[in-house]
């Protein structure tokens, strides 16, 4: 279908399954129980996964095909947000000219930055980019701030332009009047189900991306890429020149973070600096790895699974865990909340890490890693053999 | 006149805090091969050996004072620190103070410890990984230890002074010539420099002149023969990377009373020290200590509004939005020479060929 | 955030569009149930605490914390009911709010914008909050602000200085009960030019960023004002952990009193290190070099320690304070947690008790009936005397504190003492002066989320 092959295709069903359904397993607990908790199939969350997807696919094509470990691509979401939040203010809530803006604004910053930094390699090139992503941060966070504004985040005001804007425009991002914070409720017995709008779209475009980056890693030029990190000497000796190549890699998904960007901005338009910090670009360095790099389902996953975590652990108190634990007698109750209480709430920082150093040492290969080893204990096939099935050309 | 010696010394005083983290940084690097991404929490950790210390001193049991209310109107409790029991006012108290350079002797082996069972630990198993698979398990190492941290003694900074005698500021200018309060510089940075300055010479020296520095550089220039020689490299660079978690503590201790400890100083500094070390060049020693202090003098010459004003009216950019830009320019002088340097000198100012280019 | 009851044929048939792929548009959103956003329908209701629990400010946040949950037992009708004894009105009976139960859900701001929007959307699209309270910043504050308008519940700041968060960033649904830049300014210059004399030139030390500069603009207007000079305004990076270059050329400028805009962290290091620098040891113009910190706050008294002393400040609000409000929280509040509340602890309190005693005068919970009996409210008992919301912009008008480091503290909580109690008239401003965005400023409309 499309160009894949059977394999690529049912990936590509797969995933295009779980969006669709998203909002019926992620609100997997009735409402109204305590496991409601662990529910997380609201608009802004489901959202995010998905957005966070795309960044990271992009990513994956750079670091995951190249092997070049880029720690500034938040810099690209950030300026892809400023440019959807501009035509926000400029023209009116439409996204279709937001997002447009927003993929070239990203994609010719882009090519600025990794035309720079892409003269070297290595860790090298790690600390070019960074330079670069912190220095936008902090130039967005104090000198631009007529352009970002700064701290609090740019934003659109009533007294903006928006020259597009007619009497009673729609006053929330819109595609073409169908409003982005639109949603469907469904109440069925105890559970309740939202279809958020904004989610829709996103879903659709990180298929897309999807579909794009599957094309991208079957094509001769996803070899190339590969090339490029298995060898880059041969390559030259060949007669190839590796730079262009890692140029259009590197450019290609400063715009996938762009989009990215753009859509964050399209569900909530606000953008403030701090998604620009070398921390940001850091968090998708680990989703990315945390998925599985090179693997084209471990980013969406790693992505996922960092953003519910997060969502989960930073939102467990020590009142919530005295509720869940209250039936426990309490010489058992107190230390046992006094550690968890160190692992939640104030301390899921302490929790992300911890999780990040056991996957980097007992599962380089991430969770999709994880998941084959699952799979293989069950079917038992041979180790050999899905290795070789599994493992991308050195 | 002055104000340019003022930024130098300023420079080399900021510098020397970079110089120690880059060093331990480098010697990691060069002798193991491991990009290092915890190194900025061995230094937040060294920093905590002082408030530690510090907290043992003030180990306190409570005494009743009746005269004086507490905040809700009950009998004062007053701390009464243990040692000053014990070892009277005097003593006691002296102890308290001078808790800040202590903590150097209590630093050393508590350090040399965190890195031996850090390398035995962790890092031993990534030599042969990817240096990204290094960055993000020890960057996962780094977020760790700052939680523990953070758990333990709380988010805010805490306040480690350094002696009595040591505070204030000596009059540099009027040393040299100049008009009273035109260059003072404060005792503890000054200690500080010197500090680095011998500590910086003791591994040189150590590295240079004794038999184990010796098969330790043979071992970095070529490992593999070392080895073949019959010479059990991995032990001596397992006490090299202790040593260079020591260098980084003790870089830290002696920070705390320039800077207040708090448990996300390690990642404040953790980027500043990989563009010094990346500066310097990946894997050279003096190219971290040289491009250290140059940093430290380049970004103390940025946050002078003088300096920069001339630079604005030299331009003639008066009034533009340009000006505020270069007016904004301590933000990020750091990175721009770190960009600079790496497009024209590939390697860092003193970096070999072929290092952590793949 | 609107709900369409859907009978089961037709939710599947719902599900079945919704995911073929967006076609129908508006349909969803149009009948809706609820009267507006998350109106509790059970027998409880829930607040949203978003605080700081990461970050340089989680301790901050973690004292905002302790003092959401007391509010939260003290309208529960558990423990001694704090200010609910010595407030002025009486709507409050401490069976919650209008008959229920008061629940809570905590967020992560991570003092950043993004995360603070996040974890807020978090609260009120899965947990149902109905109004969210706290956070240590104005950048939070003022994007915390405009979702909370957006989505149609009502925003109770907790720590923001900023002029902006009730200037040129005001809402109609958000409230706030700390003071701001200009009243800091307004609250220390007499009380500066008193003790320092009015032939002051001032350095000023500012954080680059919003805050920073509306501080800056303030504290320089109003002792401008006295008859200081300002000699020079050095911004310097958020991200600064070390100010020696910035202060080395303080002494030689001919400036006599150093202002240091920052926070936080910030402050902590640049006070530390101007002390260190011996700066206050020193004699200018036939004058005594002093230091001045604008805005203080316990945690960061605490951090800084022993180089406050004699160091002037502004402080929203004090435990030290007599009124029978501030002993009454005090005094449960230490008895819970042992020490006495911050001036951040006690606004989130506060700010969690005054939405509950709207709401109960109300008789309602509707975003927009409570922000009616919120506007033009007058009030006492809540510490800092009578205290009015001004209607015109949503800011609390009270008597600001001037603070100085004490000199011989007698124990950790002691270390700032309340020098004066500026009177709330001296701090008053009209609702469009250009500091707070002038006549443009605009609170808009009420959003009830229907």
């Amino acid at each position: 279908m499309l160009g894949l092959d059977k394999k690529d295709t049912a990936l590509l069903l797969a995933v295009a399954a779980l969006a669709l359904f998203a909002p019926f397993i992620l609100n997997i607990f009735p409402q109204n129980t305590a496991l409601a908790f662990f529910n997380g199939g609201y608009p802004d969350l489901m959202q995010r996964f998905v957005i966070f997807g795309i960044f990271a696919i992009g990513f994956n094509i750079l670091f995951g095909l190249t092997g070049y470990l880029s720690f500034g691509h938040a810099a690209f979401l950030g300026v892809g947000s400023y440019a959807a939040v501009w035509m926000f203010k400029l023209l009116n809530y439409n996204i279709v000219p937001a997002l447009v803006l927003s993929v070239i604004v990203a994609g010719l910053f882009s090519v600025l930055i990794g035309w720079i930094s892409l003269r070297r390699s290595g860790i090298y090139f790690s600390i070019l980019t960074l330079a670069f992503a912190e220095m936008s941060f902090r130039l967005a966070y104090s000198v631009l701030t007529p352009l970002t504004n700064g701290e609090t985040g740019l934003q659109v005001y009533s007294n903006d332009p928006q020259i597009l804007m007619g009497e009673n425009g729609v006053t929330s991002p819109h595609l073409f009047g169908l409003e982005m914070s639109a949603r469907a409720t469904l109440d069925l017995g105890p559970w309740e189900f939202t279809f958020p709008v904004g989610y829709y779209l996103c879903a659709i475009l990180m298929l897309i991306s999807l579909y794009l980056a599957i094309r991208i890693f079957r094509s001769p030029f996803g070899l190339m890429l590969r090339a490029v990190k298995s060898n880059q000497q041969r390559m030259r000796y060949t007669g190839l020149n590796p730079k262009p190549y890692t140029l259009a890699a590197f450019v290609i998904s400063g715009m996938y973070a762009g989009l990215a960007g753009g859509l964050l901005a399209c569900m909530d338009p606000l953008a403030g600096a701090e998604r620009m910090q070398w921390t940001a670009s850091g968090e998708v360095v680990i989703m990315t790895i945390l998925g599985g790099a090179g693997t084209l389902l471990g980013p969406i996953l790693g992505a996922g699974t960092i953003k519910y975590l997060e969502n989960v652990f930073s939102k467990m108190n020590e009142a919530l865990l005295h509720s869940w634990f209250s039936w426990l007698p309490d010489f058992i109750e107190t230390p046992l909340i006094w550690v968890l209480s160190k692992f939640t709430g104030e301390g899921w920082h302490l929790t992300l890490g911890a999780l990040f150093m056991v996957i980097i040492i007992f599962l380089p290969g991430g969770l999709v890693e994880g998941g084959q080893r699952i799979g293989r204990l069950i079917t038992g096939r041979s180790r050999k053999a899905s290795d070789t099935a599994t493992k991308p050309a050195e | 006149m002055d104000a340019v010696i003022l930024q130098i010394l300023n420079g080399l005083d900021k510098g020397s805090a970079y110089a120690l983290i880059a060093l331990g940084l480098t010697l990691i690097f060069g002798t193991l091969g491991v990009v290092n991404f915890a190194h900025g929490a061995l230094f937040m950790i060294g920093a905590f050996c002082a408030v530690t210390l510090q907290k043992i001193f003030t180990l306190s049991f409570q005494v009743v004072d009746e005269t004086q209310k507490d905040f809700l109107g009950n009998p004062l409790k007053v701390d009464m620190p243990y040692v000053e029991a014990w070892f009277g006012e005097s003593f006691g108290g002296g102890l308290i103070e001078w808790s800040v350079p202590l903590a150097i002797l209590f630093s050393i082996p508590v350090m040399l410890f965190v890195g031996y069972a850090m390398e035995r630990g962790l890092i031993k198993h990534f030599y042969k990984r990817p240096h990204a698979d290094q960055i993000l398990v020890t960057f996962g190492l780094a977020i760790v230890l700052q939680e523990i941290i953070k758990a333990n003694f709380g988010a805010n900074p805490i306040q480690t002074p350094a002696p009595d005698m040591f505070r204030g500021s000596a009059d540099i200018g009027m040393l040299l010539g100049f008009d009273a309060n035109t260059i003072i510089y404060p005792y503890w940075r000054m200690i500080y420099f010197a500090f680095a300055a011998i500590v910086i010479g003791a591994v040189f020296a150590f590295l240079q002149f004794t038999t184990f520095g010796m098969v330790v550089r043979a071992g970095m220039a070529d490992r593999e023969t070392v080895g073949l020689l019959g010479i059990n490299i991995d032990k001596r660079f397992t006490i090299m990377f202790g040593i260079a978690a020591a260098v980084a503590g003790m870089a830290g201790v002696m920070y705390a009373p320039i800077n207040s400890p708090n448990y996300h100083m390690g990642m404040d500094f953790l980027v500043l020290s990989f563009v010094v070390v990346v500066v310097g060049g990946m894997g050279s020693l003096p190219g971290a200590v040289a491009a250290g202090f140059l940093l430290g003098i380049l970004e103390s010459f940025a946050s002078n509004s003088t300096f920069k004003g001339y630079i604005v009216d030299f331009l003639y950019l008066n009034g533009t939005f340009t000006e505020k830009l270069i007016q904004g320019l301590d933000q990020i002088i750091i990175y721009l020479v770190a960009i600079i340097i790496l497009l024209t000198r590939p390697r860092g100012l003193m970096g070999r060929k072929g290092v952590m280019e793949d | 955030m609107s709900k369409s009851n859907i009978t089961r044929r037709g939710a599947l048939k719902t599900g079945a569009v919704a995911g073929a792929g967006l076609a129908l548009p508006t349909i969803f959103t149009a009948s809706s149930a609820a009267a507006f956003t998350n109106e509790p329908t059970g027998g409880t209701v829930t607040l949203g605490f978003n605080v700081p629990q990461t970050g340089p400010y989680a301790d901050e946040g973690l004292d905002e914390l302790r003092a959401q949950e007391l509010a939260v037992q003290h309208l529960n009708g558990e423990g001694d009911g704090g200010m609910l004894n010595t407030f002025s009105s009486k709507a409050l009976d401490g069976t919650g709010i209008l008959g229920k139960k008061v629940q809570f859900v905590t967020g992560d701001t991570q003092t950043k914008s993004d995360a603070a929007r996040a974890s807020a959307k978090s609260m009120i699209e899965k947990d149902g909050a109905i109004m969210i309270n706290g956070g240590s910043s104005s950048g939070v504050a003022v994007a915390v602000q405009g979702l909370c308008q957006d989505a149609g519940v009502m925003f109770m700041a907790g720590l923001t200085h900023s002029n902006d968060t009730t200037g040129k960033d005001r809402k109609r649904n958000g409230f706030r009960h700390f003071f701001n830049a200009y009243m800091s300014g307004a609250a220390l210059a007499p009380v500066l030019a008193k003790a320092y004399g009015s032939e002051r030139r001032a350095y000023h030390l500012t954080a680059d960023y919003t805050w920073g500069w509306t501080q800056q603009e303030s504290i320089a207007a109003a002792t401008e004002a006295m008859g200081w000079e300002t000699v020079n305004n050095v911004l310097t990076p958020l991200a600064s952990t070390d100010f020696s270059s910035y202060i080395a050329p303080v002494l030689n400028s001919g400036a006599d009193v150093l202002v240091l805009n920052h926070y936080g962290g910030n402050m902590i290091n640049s006070l530390t290190q101007a002390v260190q620098f011996g700066l206050r040891d020193k004699m200018v113009n036939g004058k005594q070099f002093e230091i001045v910190v604008p805005l203080y706050s316990e945690l960061m008294a605490e951090g800084a320690g022993e180089n406050v002393q004699g160091v002037f400040g502004s402080m929203n609000w004090n435990w030290q304070l007599t009124d029978e409000g501030t002993k009454a929280f005090v005094k449960s509040f230490g008895e819970k947690y042992g020490r006495p509340p911050s001036n951040s602890a006690h606004t989130c309190y506060v700010q969690t008790l005054l939405y509950a005693d709207a709401v109960a005068r109300a008789g309602s919970f509707n975003p927009c009936a409570v922000v009616e009996a919120l506007e033009g409210f007058e009030f006492d008992g809540l510490g800092n005397g009578p205290t009015l919301y001004r209607a015109d912009d949503h800011q609390c008008f009270k008597d600001v504190l001037v603070m100085k480091g004490k000199e011989n503290p007698a124990n950790q909580f002691d270390i700032l003492e309340v020098v004066e109690v500026t009177p709330r008239a001296q701090v008053e401003y009209a609702p469009d002066h250009p500091m707070f965005g002038g006549a443009e400023a605009s609170l808009g409309e009420c959003n009830s989320g229907a």
